[in-house]
């Protein structure tokens, strides 16, 4: 990957933007936003801080003057290098802007800038009987900046839907410095989309400056339980049974036994170590409706062999209960140096075919894969450990990854849930989407970025620019080779 | 006809079959936009065709609109060019309806009762309560953007359309989303799509989530002599425990309407003034399913929640009644469009704490411009107005324009957003259709240029004229 330098001259230059001390030039310094949650690196030429949207701003017309790629970064917690700078340049980490703009109790919306922690806004609506729903396992580091441009998930998405079921309306700084206000707080905002287009598109269209989200009301009740089954296919099954039932918990999460034990040696939840796997079940709503699908699933559990069923009495207990599951990957990255986890989604119908098939690839590989996910939403977290020391290790994870993932696009599902396509997986995308599908998502990158200097080299492998398809696909040829070869010749520049 | 619809029907007819694509004059009057005719109607059969469809039109110059069962096709702007009506309607295929998994893919042309249906035996449903149900195609209730009063419990269809196949004005067949419940791989082009009024493609398959059918349905009215009162209940029921699958707000013009007759598009409908309190503001409030216990605990905080916001009375429909009562309220527009030659219906959405003002906007709107005024609200924030004068003539669409103006002006100012959804045809050219203009118009023109370049797509039916 070649490394841009900026010269001196355009950091000092930056340097008078946002003050002296928010710029981060030093290499040591640099090496700390070379990583985030991902097993990906890149390191940026310099970092940024800024404190407000006018900073932002000049940043990206600075940016834009002098050719250097732009990324923004959260809290680093990522997990598809969605936040690094893959092609160097500068990286705008909004740490400074956390703040809760605005919290509006009566109509329940909240306006925050991208810093903000995700955990920190649900604890200052707490009061009032409110959350912020999408909850993905960081979200006591995430911010919602990262938030928005992953489309996070988390447990709770199964009742409570994505972040883009949160997100109303945005402030966003286009590549070129123009500031932009998309969608409304008020529901259903005339014209195109622009919201549902820019959340998940993973910080290559705009940097998010503001974001107005909705609040949602705490359940009165919410009822949490273990079921503890003696094999893994009684518990997928259960999951199956429970979808086909149109039971919706608020959260149905699982654990495999090999990852239970390792868990437990580690946390001491008192997790059963002699299961074949769990599932850790929430439902919530009115006390009624609470008690009646705690009844329901527990009923479905026993129906599918569960040896037993754990009801958290209180709230102390069911924050027990949730630690193994909050603090599973933590575990599992004690067992091996390197750990991978990987974030598939397939029909829920298929879960026990699946992960008997994911176990298998990751024997005929050598490794034990290591399962705590979504299972209500079908979203798989397979979690590959491995010693990044020993030759060759490092490729065979990346092809059991590799061979994980196609399993499940053989399914019918996708190749990312909820973490993203970021650098992991731009070049797994033409085994989900056709070149015609690709070269559309370019057009409207583009359409955005027409520099490609924002956050270059994601989510898109690198193929025909949007000027090219356009000449090929309309038969009129005359007007368009001309704003074609302007667009031909940016894309160039983004595509390494 | 003209040389250039000659040459026109021979390609078409040439690509669709001769048995799909039509000159004949009731054909192309059923497709008629705000009084401009297409030279020829077709109907394709796959995405292909379409895409050969679209590459002639791109060459040639020629403006499509899509369409459904055409139920729609006065929403929107004018169009500035009309020359193909591309009727999708053979186009209803179930390409895959995984019940395990509630996930559904369907073409564009099905019918919603249709795929009700289907759903319904396997105990689940699409929570699209649209009006012009019996005849609405799923491609079109998603290209209109049109919502239902289900929204408040499964919200709107950007909720639950998982992916979508597209042709694009550029002839490209192309995909965004996928067919499993999460996935966030790649832009959510198919999202763009969601109210868009053809202007960016046209929808080739349509991918859902499913959800499970309430084993049962309850719906309570309560009433109130005045607009405040049944605002203050639907803020009550938001912030309490029980959690609605639908909540409305009819204005007592309204639920007159309701009691009066069955709407044109469902006629078997019952009418329902005998227990309808009236004339009166009405809260509706309806819920799913549920054990008796819960059921009696929302039986309960009802009756406490109207008590505290002095309701004037209560009723609690019983399983004859709802279905009549639901099916009113599910074509309340359709019911608004037979109450008047010239009704003009405004779709609205605030922030559900401006709904008062917006209800006391269009009041006076109504009173200053002599316009008898309907209101239906959800408590989401989305309120629908509807003038319905007695005739359309000259004066009446200028007392129209200025009424739908102030609305307008009334929405940005609460803040929020305002459209016409129906009106005369004549009223487009005096008043705009979309509402004051937005600060992303420019980006949206930008998502424009991509999908179609060409502007062969419904030109002039979208915001600012796209």
């Amino acid at each position: 990957m070649t490394q841009r330098r900026i010269n001196p001259e355009a950091i000092q230059e930056l340097e008078r933007i946002v003050g002296r001390e928010q710029v981060l030039t030093d290499p040591t310094e640099l090496r700390l936003y070379e990583y985030d949650g991902s097993v990906e690196t890149g390191r940026p030429d310099c970092v940024v801080f800024p404190a407000n949207k006018g900073e932002v701003v000049a940043i990206a017309r600075w940016a834009n003057r002098h050719g250097v790629p732009m990324v923004g970064r959260g809290a680093g917690t990522g997990l598809s290098g969605g936040a690094l700078a893959r092609e160097g340049g500068v990286q705008v980490v909004f740490s400074r802007m956390n703040h809760i703009l605005a919290i509006d109790y009566e109509n329940r919306r909240a306006v925050v800038e991208p810093g903000v922690v995700n955990m920190d806004l649900s604890r200052a609506v707490a009061h009032a009987g409110l959350h912020y729903a999408p909850d993905p396992s960081s979200q006591k580091a995430c911010t919602i900046g990262g938030n928005v441009a992953e489309n996070a998930g988390g447990p709770h998405t199964l009742r409570y839907g994505v972040t883009t079921n949160h997100v109303v309306a945005l402030e966003v700084v286009l590549p070129d410095g123009e500031l932009v206000r998309i969608g409304g707080a008020a529901p259903d905002p005339t014209g195109y989309d622009l919201v549902g287009l820019f959340v998940g598109s993973e910080g290559t269209l705009g940097l998010v400056v503001e974001a107005t989200v909705k609040l949602t009301r705490l359940p009165e009740t919410v009822k949490t339980l273990l079921a503890v089954f003696e094999t893994a296919d009684d518990a997928t099954e259960t999951v199956a049974a429970l979808t086909a039932g149109g039971i919706t918990p608020a959260a149905c999460e699982m654990m495999d036994g090999w990852t239970i034990r390792i868990v437990e040696s580690w946390i001491h939840a008192g997790l059963p170590t002699d299961a074949g796997a769990l599932l850790l079940i929430e439902v919530d709503g009115a006390r009624e409706a609470a008690e009646e699908q705690a009844a329901a699933m527990t009923e479905i559990c026993g129906r599918n062999r569960a040896r037993e069923v754990r009801v958290a009495r209180d709230e102390r207990e069911r924050e027990a209960l949730w630690k193994g599951r909050k603090n599973a990957f933590g575990a599992l990255g004690r067992v091996a140096p390197d750990s991978y986890v990987q974030d598939g989604v397939i029909p829920r119908t298929r879960l026990p075919e699946a992960l008997r098939r994911i176990g298998e690839i990751g024997r005929k590989h050598g490794f034990e894969v290591g399962n705590v996910f979504h299972a209500g939403d079908g979203n798989l977290h397979p979690m590959l450990c491995f010693d990044s020391r020993e030759p060759g290790q490092f490729e065979r994870v990346i092809e059991t990854a590799r061979e994980i993932i196609t399993l499940c696009i053989e399914m019918g599902g996708t190749i990312t849930g909820e973490h993203g396509v970021g650098m992991e997986k731009d070049r797994l995308m033409p085994l989900l989407f056709s070149e015609a599908d690709l070269t559309l998502m370019r057009c409207v990158r583009e359409a955005f970025n027409p520099l490609g200097l924002l956050n270059p080299g994601k989510v898109l492998p690198s193929g025909k620019g949007c000027g090219e398809i356009r000449v090929l696909s309309t038969m009129s040829q005359a007007g368009r080779a001309e704003s074609g070869g302007t667009a031909g010749r940016s894309s160039g520049k983004s595509q390494p | 006809m003209s040389a250039i619809g000659e040459k026109l029907l021979g390609t078409l007819t040439g690509i669709a079959g001769e048995e799909n694509t039509s000159v004949n004059a009731p054909d192309i009057a059923r497709y008629v936009v705000d009084g401009l005719a297409p030279q020829v109607v077709v109907r394709p059969g796959s995405a292909e065709e379409i895409a050969e469809i679209f590459r002639l039109c791109a060459a040639d110059k020629l403006a499509v609109i899509p369409a459904g069962s055409g139920t729609k096709l006065r929403m929107g702007g004018p169009p500035t060019r009309y020359d193909v009506a591309l009727v999708l309607t053979r186009m209803a295929r179930v390409h895959a309806y995984d019940a395990g998994d509630l996930t559904l893919s369907v073409g564009p042309g099905a019918r919603l009762a249709d795929l009700a249906t289907l759903l319904e035996k396997q105990r689940q449903f699409l929570p699209l309560a649209v009006p012009f149900a019996a005849k609405a195609t799923i491609g079109g209730t998603v290209a209109s953007g049109i919502d239902s009063p289900l929204r408040q419990g499964y919200g709107t269809t950007r909720d639950f359309l998982l992916g979508a196949e597209f042709v694009t004005g550029t002839a490209t067949i192309a995909k965004s989303g996928g067919r499993v419940v999460k996935n966030v791989a790649g832009y959510d082009l198919h999202k763009l799509f969601i109210g868009s009024l053809g202007t960016l493609g046209v929808l080739t398959r349509l991918n859902f989530k499913t959800f499970p059918l309430p084993e049962s349905s309850r719906m309570f009215l309560v009433s109130f002599a005045g607009a405040s009162g049944a605002l203050d209940l639907v803020e009550r029921i938001v912030r309490s425990p029980i959690e609605p699958s639908s909540l409305d707000i009819l204005s007592p013009s309204l639920a007159q309407l309701f009691g009066g007759r069955a709407p044109s598009t469902d006629p078997g409908l019952a009418p329902i003034d005998s227990w309808l309190p009236s004339p009166e503001w009405v809260v509706a409030a309806g819920f799913g399913g549920g054990s008796a216990a819960l059921q009696q605990r929302v039986a309960d905080e009802m009756a406490r929640m109207a008590a505290e916001a002095k309701a004037s009375g209560t009723v609690l429909l019983d399983d004859k009644k709802r279905p009549a009562f639901w099916g009113q309220l599910r074509e309340a527009v359709p019911l608004l469009l037979d109450a008047s030659p010239g009704a003009t219906i405004l779709r609205i959405g605030v922030l559900p704490k401006c709904m008062g003002e917006i209800f006391t906007a269009a009041q006076s709107s109504a009173e200053r411009h002599g316009l008898p005024l309907a209101i239906l609200a959800r408590a989401a924030g989305a309120i629908y107005a509807a003038f319905l004068p007695e005739k359309v003539d000259e004066d009446t669409l200028g007392r129209l324009a200025l009424a739908a103006n102030e609305m307008s002006e009334a929405a940005a100012a609460a803040p929020g957003f305002s459209s016409i959804l129906y009106c005369p045809a004549q009223l487009k050219g005096k008043t705009t259709v979309w509402g004051r203009e937005r600060a992303d118009l420019g980006l949206m023109r930008k998502v424009k240029q991509v999908f179609d370049p060409e502007g062969i797509l419904s030109p002039g039916r979208f915001v600012g004229g796209i």
